[in-house]
């Protein structure tokens, strides 16, 4: 494997954060000139609550979170991934955690606020656990919904939930979802 | 005297919230106690759909996130395949990215004033301002064929050059336009109504925004001195010189004079870039990104194979992981983009800016009159299509 080339900000990071959080050790990435640490969801906070606070970083801002599911890929299926922001400093890291499917992750809601509704998305579309959050409930798909559809193995047609609701006319679905078995006296 | 806390819905039938979106309310009188926003009724599972996708099919589906601003859309997803496959575009492309997206900001901008002041109560204001969308919304039927879902952004650059007449026209709305913004401005910046519905209204202070992770102008109002265009500068933003504006209060009102300010530095952009507009081509030379003119399929047999092989297949992007950042009328439109090799995204994840300022909604209201709601709803320029994607 080809050697990582970090600017002395990107070595600055990884030692305070190595320096602060104890066992540390961040699986380091550069792809496309973007730093990427890969680190263990026992020390997700810790490291969160280093990359907000230090005064060398101030990762204010948190751009984004979400899920990737790595099904048959990697060992462990699932990857939570954060994109961090300091809007004062002007540069960006992204944190990786990988989960086994079953395993939750604890919840960032309480450094950056933004991580509320993304952790929502999280739980809805991905069926990831957060631990902690202050109210863990689905937000894109309603709320009765089986199955999360962002997962690899959930078809893209859907499973037929849609044709069960009660609002749907009967007249109106598809009649592929509900074939009519011919009983045996016809 | 006793009270009673009562729970309504507002929306989704409420004209200010777009028909898909339901605001839980717990009221207490005329105040609000706790707002909590239901969204979801147009999910329509776009991510999903880009997993099945070819790059540049999903090009198709990313108009129809922000489906008032489609080519900003467009400009965001494209810098991101570009940037993972490691391609720059001509230097004219990225000159006529930055004009149609400034133009697609305008149009945002003017759709957003028309119906943020309806929705207050102003209605003149609403007919002026579609007025000038026209003449924006004519330019991009002349260049892409259409008003809306434009589809113009290749990846490796644009699919059409602009035409003279397109050029010309876009310098006289340029004349025209800031006389027109001030005509707007001069219906409601010293209007009394105006100012009692929008001043000191929907409060958020700048270290908050940050933490809810506002962005755009909805940031801006705070104060906050963050613009993707000037603190990573793409297209060729650092080619020309335009200002950021600020706001200091956080509320409504300054929200509002920013997105009015931002019509100003719009203009200014577009004028920039059309003096310094470029010759050269307008895609990437590259047979295995771009699908050959028709001239040359009629000549080459490579060139048939290569459009044969694009349009069944599409093309492979290297294994690999990237975010970008966009800023687009409404704030950081960001994806990130996981490829393991394929001709398909492996995962694409949409940051959209309705959905994350959605989240600090409840923060504005609370407090506040359930007229406010509406204000807020206004001020923070949501669009649900790219909330629920």
């Amino acid at each position: 494997m080809s050697e990582i080339h970090l600017s002395q900000d990107e070595e600055a990071i990884i030692a305070a954060l190595k320096d602060r959080v104890e066992k540390l050790e961040p699986a380091v990435e550069k792809i496309c000139g973007q730093l990427s640490l890969g680190i263990e969801g026992k020390d997700l906070t810790a490291v969160c609550r280093v990359l907000k606070e230090h005064p060398a970083m101030q990762f204010d801002y948190l751009a984004d979170l979400c899920g990737v599911d790595y099904l048959g890929k990697h060992a462990r299926r699932f990857q939570v991934v954060y994109n961090l922001y300091s809007i004062s400093l002007n540069h960006r890291v992204r944190i990786k955690v990988d989960l086994q499917e079953g395993e939750a992750i604890d919840s960032v809601t309480k450094i950056w606020n933004t991580a509320n509704w993304h952790e929502r998305e999280l739980f809805d579309l991905f069926g990831i656990e957060v631990l902690g959050h202050p109210d863990l409930k689905r937000i894109l798909m309603p709320e009765g919904w089986e199955g999360h559809p962002l997962r690899k193995d959930y078809p893209l047609q859907g499973k037929g939930q849609r044709e069960d609701f009660s609002f749907i006319p009967e007249n109106e679905r598809p009649p592929t979802r509900r074939p009519k078995v011919r009983s045996e006296e016809w | 005297m006793i009270t009673q806390e009562l729970k309504i819905n507002m929306g989704p039938q409420h004209p200010s919230t777009h028909g898909v979106l339901r605001l839980v309310l717990n009221i207490d009188g005329e105040k609000v106690r706790k707002a909590e926003p239901r969204v979801g009724y147009l999910h329509r599972g776009i991510e999903k759909l880009s997993e099945y996708g070819s790059y540049q099919q999903v090009i198709t589906h990313i108009d129809r996130l922000d489906y008032i601003s489609a080519i900003t859309n467009e400009f965001a997803y494209t810098r991101t395949v570009e940037k993972l496959l490691g391609v720059r575009i001509p230097e004219r492309a990225e000159y006529v990215r930055t004009i149609v997206a400034e133009m697609q900001r305008i149009s945002s901008h003017l759709l957003w004033l028309a119906t943020h002041a309806l929705d207050i109560g102003a209605m003149t204001v609403f007919l002026y301002t579609f007025r000038e969308r026209e003449t924006i919304l004519d330019l991009f039927e002349e260049l892409t064929g259409a008003r809306l879902n434009n589809n113009y952004m290749r990846i490796g650059g644009v699919s059409r050059d602009l035409s003279s007449f397109f050029i010309d026209t876009l310098y006289k709305f340029c004349d025209e336009f800031p006389a027109h913004i001030e005509e707007y401005d001069t219906l409601i910046r010293e209007n009394r109504i105006w100012h009692n519905r929008t001043r000191g209204v929907g409060v958020i202070s700048a270290e908050e925004a940050v933490s809810y992770g506002l962005s755009g102008p909805t940031l801006r109002g705070s104060g906050v001195n963050w613009d993707i265009r000037k603190a990573e500068p793409y297209g060729v933003y650092d080619k020309v010189e335009w200002e950021v504006p600020l706001g200091e209060n956080g509320d409504v009102y300054d929200r509002y004079w920013i997105r009015v300010e931002e019509l100003h530095q719009s203009t200014k952009i577009i004028r920039q870039c059309l003096d310094q507009l470029p010759e050269g081509p307008i895609l990437i030379d590259d047979p295995k990104i771009v699908s050959p003119t028709k001239e040359k399929m009629n000549m080459e047999i490579e060139s048939l194979i290569h459009q044969f092989k694009l349009m069944t297949e599409g093309f492979r992007v290297p294994e690999g992981e990237v975010y970008c950042a966009t800023e687009v009328p409404k704030g950081e439109l960001g994806f990130y983009l996981v490829s393991d090799g394929s001709s398909r995204p492996y995962r694409l994840k949409i940051r959209a800016p309705s959905f994350v300022h959605l989240g600090a909604f409840d923060r504005m209201v609370r407090g506040g009159f359930v007229a406010d709601v509406i204000a807020v709803i206004g001020t923070i320029d949501i669009v649900l299509g790219e909330c629920d994607r």
